[in-house]
């Protein structure tokens, strides 16, 4: 380690403590209006009897403050981040200078249909295009997230049933599906059960079928799963629940693997949703915004959301409302359209061949990475895998954990994986398609050393990381004594 | 590291459930801990939420909750009964449970009219071969 600490590395005042009184980043024109006393218009009650203790800096300090905090961020710009279950790609420049477009980014919701027929045609294919990979009859661009777009289908899937005069209770997830599979259940008022998975991380279909009967409503499946794994008996499981009148529901999370491959339409799915954010590129964005759109076969179009984007017999796009078996409008306007365009940008710029460039990239990245490193860390599961996979440290690792792993692989700049699920003290890898192979292979080297550390070395990976501005933080005084203002005290 | 699934370090004196609680039956009380392999498997505990004094269980129903650094999980019941005592110094020392889940880490009291529910639990060495295998 060299013994000056690197610019990340030191410490820098706040923006609380920096200039002095006259500084000044904004030089603001003379007013011509004129001035009249706060007291005139505001009750003395109101009023402070100092004015807020703000900074005063000038502005090349304020730029130089933030540019500072900046060099701490890690993100896909800056490094490798192979966080497994989030497809954590890279997001093409051309996505932003689509959606900057004055022409999209200035339109307003409440303009006449009339003046954004561009806007609505650019819906209207996308709708398309989501149909066609996925291989479904139509789709809801409203879900403004995954998890809302889990809800929209399951809502749908209620309708379906409640049409053929049935209340299904019982919604079916695999122990090894993501957390808001049966979070969505609860909130669309039913019960979550879950189906075992086998020691390869397929379904037990004997399980399954043990559990669907004329009370299921569906079972919510992820394919590949969470663990990195495409179950090849998806087909069959579609069968199971459809002989029972119950619908397959696909977490859409893991498109990415098999974009122009197969589509969820062919192997049995009756409904399912995107991640626009993991599949076509949008952003990750910090909890928001988002797009989560829906795709459904042709026995559940009645029940989408309204109003739908259609094209109307003079040739001109428009919105229809008279739906009467729609489960409603579930977000307002239309949507996130500002995702919905980069997504859309995405689609357009890659094609047909180009997806499935995404989907056999996505695998064999992930598989090259579990190759080079199944020497050194155990795979819980079989190889070939998806487009992420899941390595666990070897038990003789004296006493290092996932943790500490994840901890070192900080030093070499990289993001570390997702860990502890959905396998006890693992490490889940998604490389993603837009990685080189310089990067990948640096990984590798990372993962190398550490391996090599654990068996001579443990303590530098259990005191990682070494580079930080900060090192290992109290989790625990954090939750439960966090200061939450500045200064402290 | 605590050694897990060692049956040296699993009392023989109580029941254990495959949501990891422990079941110690004293006359009409039983008294209702986290196990020391799920303690460890969630790592440093921040907070447990216990139920008031006399409220009622049945069997599966959830007691509470136990959130770590790593994880929040809820707490059942395998056997009905009426809240006696809840362990109060969880309240400000909720890392008992880490320390020393067995004993001082125990979460409640439960009055029980029977305690024959809990005869399908597990014995202790059954417990570590359940842990073992996972």
């Amino acid at each position: 380690m060299p013994n000056t600490p690197k610019l990340q590395q030191q410490d820098f005042p706040i923006l609380f403590e920096l200039g002095s009184p006259g500084l000044c980043a904004v030089s603001l024109p003379k007013s011509d209006v004129p001035q009249t006393n706060l007291s005139d218009s505001v009750p003395g009650d109101l009023i402070a009897a100092e004015p807020p203790s703000l900074p005063e800096i000038g502005e090349l300090d304020v730029v130089r403050h933030y540019k500072k905090l900046s060099r701490r961020c890690f993100s896909v710009d800056g490094n490798f981040y192979p966080l497994g279950s989030c497809t954590m790609k890279y997001n093409p420049r051309i996505n932003e200078r689509v959606a900057a477009m004055p022409a999209l980014a200035n339109l307003h919701p409440y303009q006449d249909e009339r003046d954004v027929q561009g806007l609505l045609e650019m819906m209207h294919r996308l709708k398309q295009y989501l149909a066609q990979i996925a291989g479904l009859a139509d789709v809801s661009l409203q879900p403004a997230a995954g998890a809302h777009g889990e809800m929209t289908g399951l809502m749908m899937i209620n309708a379906y049933h409640r049409s053929n005069g049935e209340e299904r209770k019982i919604v079916l997830t695999p122990d090894s599906a993501h957390g808001t599979n049966p979070a969505s259940c609860t909130i669309c008022g039913r019960e979550a059960a879950s189906v075992r998975s086998k020691a390869d991380g397929r379904v037990d279909l004997d399980d399954l079928r043990s559990k669907v009967d004329d009370n299921t409503a569906a079972l919510m499946i992820t394919n590949p799963n969470t663990v990195g794994v495409f179950d090849e008996q998806i087909a069959e499981i579609a069968d199971i629940l459809h002989a029972r009148g119950a619908q397959l529901y696909l977490d859409g999370a893991n498109m990415n693997a098999i974009l122009g491959k197969t589509r969820p339409g062919d192997f049995g799915v009756d409904v399912m949703h995107y991640n626009t954010h993991k599949t076509f590129s949008t952003p990750h964005g910090g909890g928001g915004p988002g797009a989560g759109p829906v795709a459904v076969a042709k026995h559940l179009t009645p029940f989408l959301p309204i109003p739908r984007v259609i094209l109307k017999d003079d040739g001109t796009f428009g919105w229809e409302s008279n739906e009467p078996q729609s489960i409603g409008k579930i977000r307002s306007f239309f949507g996130q359209t500002g995702v919905l365009v980069r997504a859309y940008a995405y689609i357009r710029a890659l094609g047909h061949d180009g997806l499935r460039d995404v989907a056999e990239c996505a695998v064999l990245s992930a598989n090259y990475l579990a190759a080079r490193l199944k020497e050194l860390y155990d795979l819980p599961f079989p190889s070939p895998y998806a487009h992420e996979f899941i390595l666990v440290p070897r038990a003789a690792n004296h006493g290092a954990t996932e943790l500490d792993i994840a901890k070192r692989l900080i030093d070499h700049e990289i993001h570390p994986p997702t860990m502890s699920w959905p396998v006890a003290h693992c490490l889940m890898i998604e490389p993603t398609e837009t990685e080189s192979l310089d990067t990948l292979d640096h990984f590798v080297a990372a993962m190398t050393e550490i391996a090599d550390e654990l068996e001579n070395d443990p303590d530098v990976v259990r005191s990682a990381p070494h580079t930080m501005p900060v090192r290992r933080l109290d989790e625990v005084e954090a939750s439960r004594k966090p200061i939450v203002r500045w200064p402290a005290d | 590291m605590a050694q897990q699934g060692d049956a040296m370090t699993i009392p023989a004196d109580r029941r254990y459930s495959e949501t990891h609680e422990w079941f110690l039956v004293e006359g009409e009380v039983v008294t209702i801990g986290l196990t020391q392999h799920a303690a460890d498997e969630l790592t440093d505990i921040t907070f447990v939420e216990l139920p008031d004094e006399g409220a009622e269980f049945g069997v599966g129903d959830a007691i509470g909750e136990i959130e770590s650094v790593k994880a929040t999980s809820e707490l059942f019941t395998a056997v009905a009964g009426t809240v006696v005592e809840v362990n109060t110094a969880l309240a400000d020392h909720p890392e008992l449970v880490n320390d020393d889940a067995y004993d001082e880490g125990w979460l409640l009291r439960l009055k029980v009219d029977s305690a024959a529910s809990l005869g399908s639990l597990m014995k202790s060495k059954e417990y570590g071969n359940f842990i073992g295998s996972q």
